[in-house]
């Protein structure tokens, strides 16, 4: 299993990159795996202000619907609005075009609360 | 079930494991949900041939010589028309006209099978125990069997490979018994996929023998394996009611669209209430939903309309073959005619959905 180094986690099986003031939010590898035939994705609006922890959107496969929670307090800047037509891309590929969107942080404290590579390897174990 | 009782495997739970199928516990059986996908093993079926494990269904003989009047009681189908080779599609109703569970009946010389939801094998030996009289014997013998289904357009040509026995001249819905794969095997041209296909009841000591033939020549053909989530997809698209979801003890045969393999001209349980469904038309109906728009509809949701609940969905699915999402629901009378226009609510949305005529899909080769 992918469990890159650089990036940061949650117990939710996501993944944070943060580049500035802008976090890009994806699933992990392990959570892709258990994604499989993904029919749609509902994702928020850009410009939305989400708070961390809120239910931002939902993943729909064919088995069941699971939710999407923001990792961070933030404004939404951006969706990836090319899983639309392409859903699959979010298991080829999680933590590159299978990201799903990117939020404005607001609070960088928050971010001492995410997960290491190593304390998310853990929960997965 | 309870959680003291053992999860069983079914003879072919090895070959699961080694096909990398995805594990399950359903019914008390740990049973593969999926292998490669739930939409290409779908598609499989549709357009050439899969193969599926039913091993934890239950098969139930009736003997005696009152079995056919016992039958004629508890089932609401027209067992006195069955002639020896010949199987109908039936219901087992309670008292109350509500339907303890669906059930195939085969017909022999000298006995009558049920085939039986696995989910309600207990439940089922006890109503039919409860209700015997006179001169029958009612045997489970649903450990004795494993059970394969092969399904889709091609299963005769597949089947053919491995048997001599003249399939182009069975007939759909009928059994027989014949060397297969060197083995003699009892089996039928039946299925819940709207497809061509043919269920083997096997002894689990011929297996694995019958599994490594059938996907020896399989192979050669693209045969797929099939999971439970592509098997209960297949069956949405054809309306085909799933026990639990769709039908149970609280839902009419009439009510749930199944008149059709009810007969009215005689008396059975729940005689009464069905009939009365049938003379006044029932105040609800399972109904076939189309949705417009990026929704996964499952069951639970509700439907409106305008702000008038009327209903819940009791399965649903996007449909691999027509790209669309389906479902079933009950709706109140007025509300189920063909073209009526509802909203389906998920989470904070309201979709539009249309109720159509079943089937969802209408291109099934079944014979």
């Amino acid at each position: 299993m992918n469990i890159p180094e650089e990036l940061k986690y949650t117990t939710e099986h996501e993944w944070v990159r943060i580049d500035g003031n802008v976090a890009t939010i994806g699933v992990t590898d392990y959570a892709q795996a258990e994604l499989s035939d993904i029919t749609f994705f509902e994702l928020p609006e850009i410009g939305r202000k989400v708070e961390q922890k809120e239910e931002i959107g939902v993943i729909e496969t064919s088995k069941a619907v699971s939710e999407i929670y923001s990792p961070l307090t933030g404004t939404i800047t951006e969706i990836n609005t090319a899983l639309d037509d392409e859903p699959e891309t979010l298991n080829s590929d999680p933590y590159g075009a299978g990201w799903l969107v990117k939020i404005e942080i607001s609070d960088k404290s928050e971010l001492e609360q995410l997960l290491s590579a190593d304390d998310y390897q853990e929960i997965t174990e | 079930m309870s959680n003291t009782e053992k999860i069983k495997k079914t003879p072919f739970y090895d070959k699961h494991v080694e096909a990398k199928g995805k594990i399950v516990e359903f019914a008390g059986f740990l049973m593969p949900i999926q292998y490669q996908g739930i939409v290409a093993e779908h598609l499989a079926v549709r357009k050439n041939i899969g193969l599926f494990d039913l091993s934890h269904m239950g098969e139930f003989e009736v003997t005696g010589n009152d079995a056919l009047s016992f039958l004629e009681k508890v089932t609401t189908n027209n067992v006195a028309a069955l002639k020896a080779g010949q199987i109908q599609y039936s219901c087992m109703p309670n008292q109350d006209g509500g339907i303890v569970d669906d059930l195939l009946v085969y017909k022999f010389e000298d006995k009558y099978w049920l085939i039986v939801n696995a989910a309600n094998l207990e439940k089922d030996f006890n109503w039919l125990d409860s209700q015997k009289f006179g001169d029958v014997q009612l045997v489970d013998r649903s450990d004795q069997f494993g059970l394969l289904a092969i399904q889709g357009p091609n299963a005769q040509k597949l089947l053919e490979k491995l048997t001599d026995y003249n399939l182009e001249e069975m007939k759909y819905y009928t059994h027989a018994t014949a060397t297969i794969a060197g083995v003699e095997i009892f089996f039928s041209r039946t299925g819940y996929t709207g497809e061509d296909g043919f269920e083997l009841y096997i002894q689990p000591e011929h297996a694995n023998k019958l599994w490594d033939a059938i996907n020896k020549v399989g192979n050669e053909m693209g045969i797929e394996l099939i999971g439970l989530g592509a098997r209960d997809s297949l069956r949405l698209e054809m309306k085909m009611a799933l026990y639990g979801n769709d039908i149970n003890d609280t839902t009419s045969p009439v009510e749930a669209g199944l008149s059709w393999i009810v007969n009215f001209d005689k008396d059975f349980i729940g005689a009464e209430t069905i009939k009365k469904h049938k003379a006044d038309k029932p105040s609800r109906r399972l109904v076939c939903l189309e949705i417009d728009g990026k929704a996964f509809p499952r069951p639970g949701y509700e439907i409106y309309d305008g702000e008038r609940l009327l209903g819940k969905i009791t399965s649903g699915t996007v449909s691999p073959s027509l790209e669309k999402p389906i479902a079933l629901a009950y709706l109140p009378k007025g509300m189920t005619k063909s073209g009526t226009k509802v909203e389906v609510a998920i989470r904070k949305n309201r979709f539009e959905a249309t109720v159509v005529k079943p089937p969802f899909y209408k291109n099934a080769s079944h014979k």
